[in-house]
């Protein structure tokens, strides 16, 4: 580890102002710990914002849901507005890492998550996301877990968080607080693919915090759920996993919100997917030719082309889980 | 079949043996209270420890061309960077067995050349005042290299000359079988992993040197760093009095050990030394990668005539790690058999045992390709087996001491309800689910080795016992006090057995599953020695109530000592000592295995698995599995268990998780934590359930046990394996399975 600074921001503003002049913010830490062990990460001051009044969870007035970026991961997946509002979410969540780590995981710090990837996390090898230009060992290395979607010639690692992917589906919004003020982004252009520029995961700006995410109201009634797919039954990332929200009127689909996990550089929206539902009857014929266009545009790298396929599988699979009650 | 029983020495009852007990460490460890190499300091009058971290090379072959550790040296609190530019020349010596249990070649040394044999060697130590600052400054040490392309590819590499087993005429009796098979299995490399990382505080006195380390072999570190540092062994004392998990890891003295010695003795500071999670993954050994080539012939009915064994197995360049192979030889009764082993010279570090060494590694090929021809001939796999049943050891032609591999099965098929198993592969579905069952068989040496024990009764009518043994989580230091409570007639809280001191009387290893023959038959030994001591002292003593009596009609029972005929008759320890002016009653005793071997002595194992295979996914779920263990007697049920689930979980992992990843480009280690190569967890081991054959074999050890601790992780593999074939038709023959082998096509 580098040495650092540490200091406890007690209001929002004091957490600004400490960003902007280069501060680090750290919540659960249970990434970025972990990175600044590996050197990875040398932030020479940490701010931590975990003392902020940002960790509430609640309904918005037309049946959104509003998540603070300080609420943890454990009592999220436990909320009752969440379970039965948005149980993808409480699902993804609870498929997400161990207990241990969602009990100190906030909801802000899993978005912002980093790569998985085993060259990333290791100095000693190049890696154009830690420093750019260095070159990617992914690309020609073993890539059984790396993207088959939205990658570049530059990077190829996955986007791990699961949450993500539901957010993803369901087309949330970042609420965003800075030295200029608020804005608000919506998840898709805040997660950045690598394109040439793989070390920018984040539209964030200097002293830019996370403070809520946001799920725009869906209409009602709507069915969701999330399918991970993974080698181990407990604790690990997703080989690939599914985000699929229903709804689902007078036997037909009216909307159909999909995205995918373990296959993109960022969580990966399926609109072709999404339209091909739109205003048919659910069937198990749907759900199969929806879900061969799960992975158009799939480039597989020498160990991950299996991903492809299972990708597919896994939409079916969830399209069917959710949808197939009717 | 069943040989004459050895005469019994004790003849004192059985209490405590048998019977199911926690450990007596078990609230130490729960309460944080036992100390474990890491763990010592200041409470051991350890003072003034510093901290060591290693510098690992960053390519996967070459040399080393600079090492610039200014940047570490001006780092605060940073003493001093010891490397091969720096470090004296140390003598050395030659360390072979039985001082060591090195394989043959040229060890790995510290710091001694610019050589770099493999990714992650040790280049250079740091060690500061704080842990943090000698890790910072690890990091600020900047190594250059001259690297070349390592050589890494198992199977396109040249190998050694092949070790060949050969009886019979294989060739011949192959090309004239009915039926013939022919597989290649491949098995991906392993590491330990145990819960309690490689750790070492070491601390010279003058030309004296005491470690505190993580060894299941006390003797080793002793032995080893004496050689090294050219000082006597009796100058070098190693402690080990707790092992947070080995399963084979820490059976050797791996560099490190000497890198952190040589940074005490430079530095004239006591020295601690702890492998990161990271570093564990080439700073000690690791289960050999296998490609296992099988050529079957059979009569149509099933009979073997023919087996052909072509395997080829990892080791490093500069030592030669060979595993014990054997179990094809010995399991079926089979004519015609050849094994050709050879050992693949990699640019990797130094291979080791691990669990089932060999054996779980055979049963994975030869368990398999039954399970193959079982399928092709449409016998049922035990049946298969029952009919190569043999009548002697097919390698030796010795008889079992005692083989209730036939028990195991027939147990087994009931307990698991094995007639549920439908012979058509593919044909039972739950839903998303196919759903499958397998089984598989094992074996493992019934083994043991000279130990020596030393017990000292009290006054207080308690007793120490102690051997030079070490306990990495069996329970050594409570199924010893079981023996030794027997032998001496006491309840087990008056007995404490003592380990991990190589001043101690002398144990071998602990691996193998042979310390309860070994240490376990000492203990006994030595025990009743002292115990007849005491009868003696009573029985001559003309103020004693049992004076007179003839020595052989006096036993023991909660410490009371009392003729046979009259339990009231009799006194105790304490008053035998304390009328005797006696502050305690000692024996040494020891056991020595018999110089020839009559018999074949093996511990068997039968598993069942049922998984289930998500018929569009590709992941496979264990259901329940069951092992049935023909193990001898069984000292701790408790612990046996405790092996046995362990033993049975690990297999889980060699089937279908466990795969060190390597870079062929520069040997990185592509998953070196507990993130990414994948353990079962919890949620993978459901139903697990272990079953012991009732039996001693006193052929095996005085004490009547063949050993547990190995052959529970035989044939588990094999048995999920096989269940994946019976649940979706689809033969994978590389471990671990994953779910792209088993993408069906729709
Ligand atoms: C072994 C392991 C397994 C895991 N498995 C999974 C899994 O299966 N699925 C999954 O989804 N995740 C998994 N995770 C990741 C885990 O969910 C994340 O580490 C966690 O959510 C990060 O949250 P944190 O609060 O600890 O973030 P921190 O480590 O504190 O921060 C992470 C990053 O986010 C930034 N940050 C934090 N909060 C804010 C904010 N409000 N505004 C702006 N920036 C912010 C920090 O500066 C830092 O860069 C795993 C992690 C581990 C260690």
């Amino acid at each position: 580890m580098f040495p650092f600074t540490y200091t406890r921001a007690t209001s929002v503003h004091e957490a600004i102002e400490a960003g902007e002049r280069g501060g680090r913010y750290i919540a659960g830490g249970t990434t970025l710990v972990d990175l600044m062990r590996e050197t990875v990460e040398r932030p020479s001051a940490l701010v931590d914002i975990v003392g902020l009044p940002l960790s509430d969870v609640s309904a918005t007035p037309r049946g959104g849901l509003r998540i603070g970026a300080l609420a943890r991961m454990a009592d999220v997946a436990a909320d009752p507005v969440v379970r039965q509002t948005y149980p993808a979410v409480a699902q993804a969540l609870e498929l997400s890492a161990s207990a241990q780590l969602r009990n100190m995981a906030t909801i802000g710090g899993n978005v912002m998550q980093r790569p998985r990837c085993a060259y990333f996390r290791d100095v000693s090898a190049p890696c154009n996301r830690r420093e750019p230009g260095s070159g990617c060992s992914a690309l020609e290395g073993y890539n059984r877990t790396h993207a088959i979607l939205g990658t570049s010639e530059h990077c190829v690692a996955t986007h791990p968080s699961d949450l993500a992917v539901v957010l993803t589906a369901f087309e949330a919004t970042v609420h965003l607080v800075g030295p200029e003020g608020r804005r608000a982004t919506p998840i898709g252009h805040f997660l950045l693919p690598p394109g040439d520029t793989p070390d920018q995961e984040q539209d964030l700006r200097p002293g830019e915090l996370i403070v809520a995410l946001e799920i725009p109201p869906l209409p009602r009634p709507l069915r969701s759920g999330y399918l991970k797919v993974r080698d181990r039954e407990s604790y690990e990332f997703a080989l690939t996993s599914v985000a699929v929200a229903l709804h689902i009127r007078g036997g037909v689909i009216h909307t159909a919100k999909v995205a995918a996990g373990g296959v993109g550089t960022i969580p990966w929206k399926l609109p072709a997917v999404e339209q091909h539902l739109v205003g048919r009857r659910p069937s198990p014929d749907l759900w199969g030719q929806a879900a061969e266009r799960a992975a158009d545009g799939a480039r597989p790298l020498v160990h991950n082309g299996f991903k492809t396929e299972l990708l597919r599988r896994t939409v079916e699979r969830q399209l069917r889980i959710v949808g197939g009650r009717s | 079949m069943t040989p004459q029983p050895a005469p019994q020495p004790a003849r004192q009852p059985q209490a405590t043996v048998g019977t199911p007990r926690s450990r007596v460490d078990g609230r130490l460890k729960v309460t944080g209270q036992a100390r474990f190499a890491a763990d010592h300091g200041p409470a051991d009058g350890i003072d003034g420890i510093v901290h060591a971290v290693l510098v690992d090379a960053t390519i996967g072959r070459g040399r080393i061309t600079g090492i610039d550790t200014r940047a570490a040296l001006a780092a605060p609190d940073v003493l001093t960077v010891i490397h091969h530019g720096n470090a004296p020349r140390l003598p050395y010596r030659d360390n072979s067995f039985p001082d060591s249990i090195h394989p043959p070649g040229e060890r790995l040394r510290a710091f001694q050349d610019d050589h770099v044999r493999f990714f992650g060697q040790p280049v250079a130590v740091v060690v500061a005042t704080t842990l943090e600052a000698a890790r910072h400054a690890a990091r600020l040490v900047e190594a250059t290299y001259d690297a070349e392309p390592p050589q890494l590819d198992l199977v396109t590499a040249p190998a050694h000359e092949p070790d060949v087993y050969t009886r019979g005429d294989a060739a011949a009796a192959l090309a004239s079988a009915p039926v013939q098979l022919e597989m290649t299995y491949r098995m991906g490399r392993n590491h330990h992993n145990a819960m309690e990382p490689h750790a070492i505080v070491a601390r010279w006195d003058g030309d004296r040197l005491t470690v505190w380390e993580k060894t299941q072999w006390v003797a080793d570190p002793r032995n080893e760093l004496a050689a090294v540092f050219g000082i006597a062994q009796a100058a070098v004392r190693c402690y080990s009095r707790f092992v947070g998990g080995a399963f084979g890891n820490s059976g050797r003295t791996w560099v490190h050990s000497v890198a952190a010695a040589l940074a005490a003795r430079e530095l004239r500071r006591p020295v601690k030394l702890v492998l990161s999670r990271r570093q564990l993954y080439f700073g000690i050994g690791f289960r050999p990668a296998y490609e296992y080539g099988v050529r079957l012939g059979s009569e149509r009915d099933g009979r073997l005539t023919a087996v052909v064994h072509d395997v080829r197995g990892e080791t490093s360049r500069y030592e030669r790690h060979s595993d014990d192979l054997a179990l094809g030889r010995m399991l079926y009764d089979t004519p015609h058999f050849r094994q050709d082993v050879r050992l693949v010279p990699l640019d990797v570090n130094t291979p080791t045992w691990m669990r089932g060494p060999g054996w779980s590694t055979t049963a994975t090929a030869l368990e398999t390709s039954l399970d193959e021809l079982a399928h092709e001939l449409g016998i049922d796999p035990i049946e298969l087996r029952i009919r190569n049943e043999p009548a002697d050891d097919p390698a030796t032609g010795q008889p079992f001491s005692t083989r209730r591999l036939h028990e195991c099965y027939t147990t087994g098929m009931r307990e698991f309800g094995w007639h549920r198993r439908s012979s058509r592969p593919r044909a039972v579905r739950e839903g998303d689910w196919l759903i499958g069952m397998g089984m598989a068989a094992g074996a493992y040496p019934a083994e043991s080795a000279p130990a020596q024990a030393h017990a000292r009764l009290g006054a207080d009518g308690t007793v120490v016992v102690r051997s030079a043994s070490s306990d990495m989580g069996p329970g050594t230091t409570t199924s010893m006090a079981q023996v030794a409570a027997d032998a001496l007639g006491l309840p087990m809280w008056s007995v404490q057995f003592q380990l991990g001191d190589s001043t101690m009387p002398p144990a071998p290893v602990h691996a193998l599953a042979w310390t309860m023959a070994s240490v376990g038959s000492a203990v006994q030994a030595t025990c009743d020695r002292l115990r007849r001591k005491a009868v003696a002292l009573a029985v001559g003593d003309d103020r004693s109530p049992l004076h007179g009596v003839p020595a052989d009609e006096v036993v023991v029972r909660r410490g009371w000592l009392h003729a046979r005929a009259d339990p009231r008759r009799g006194e105790t320890y304490q008053q035998l000592l304390a009328r005797n002016g006696r502050t305690h009653l000692e024996a040494v005793g020891g056991y020595e295995p018999p110089e020839e071997i009559r018999y074949s002595m093996y511990a068997y194992s039968a598993i069942f698995a049922e998984v289930a295979v998500d018929a569009r996914l590709g992941i496979v779920r264990v259901r329940r599995m069951l092992g049935v263990f023909d193990a001898g007697r069984i000292v701790n049920p408790k612990l046996a268990d405790s092996q046995a689930h362990g033993g049975m979980i690990g297999g889980l992992g060699q089937a279908l998780l466990e795969h060190t990843v390597t870079d062929p480009r520069d040997g990185r280690i592509l998953n070196a934590n507990l993130a990414d190569y994948l353990v079962p967890t919890n949620a993978d081991a459901a139903d697990i359930r272990a079953i012991y054959i009732e039996g001693v074999d006193n052929e095996a050890a005085p004490i009547g046990v063949k050993g547990l601790g190995e052959v529970v992780q035989v044939g588990v593999a094999p048995a999920i394996a096989n269940a994946v074939f019976n649940a979706t038709g689809r033969r994978v023959r590389d471990l671990p399975i994953t779910p792209e082998a088993l993408l069906m096509p729709r």
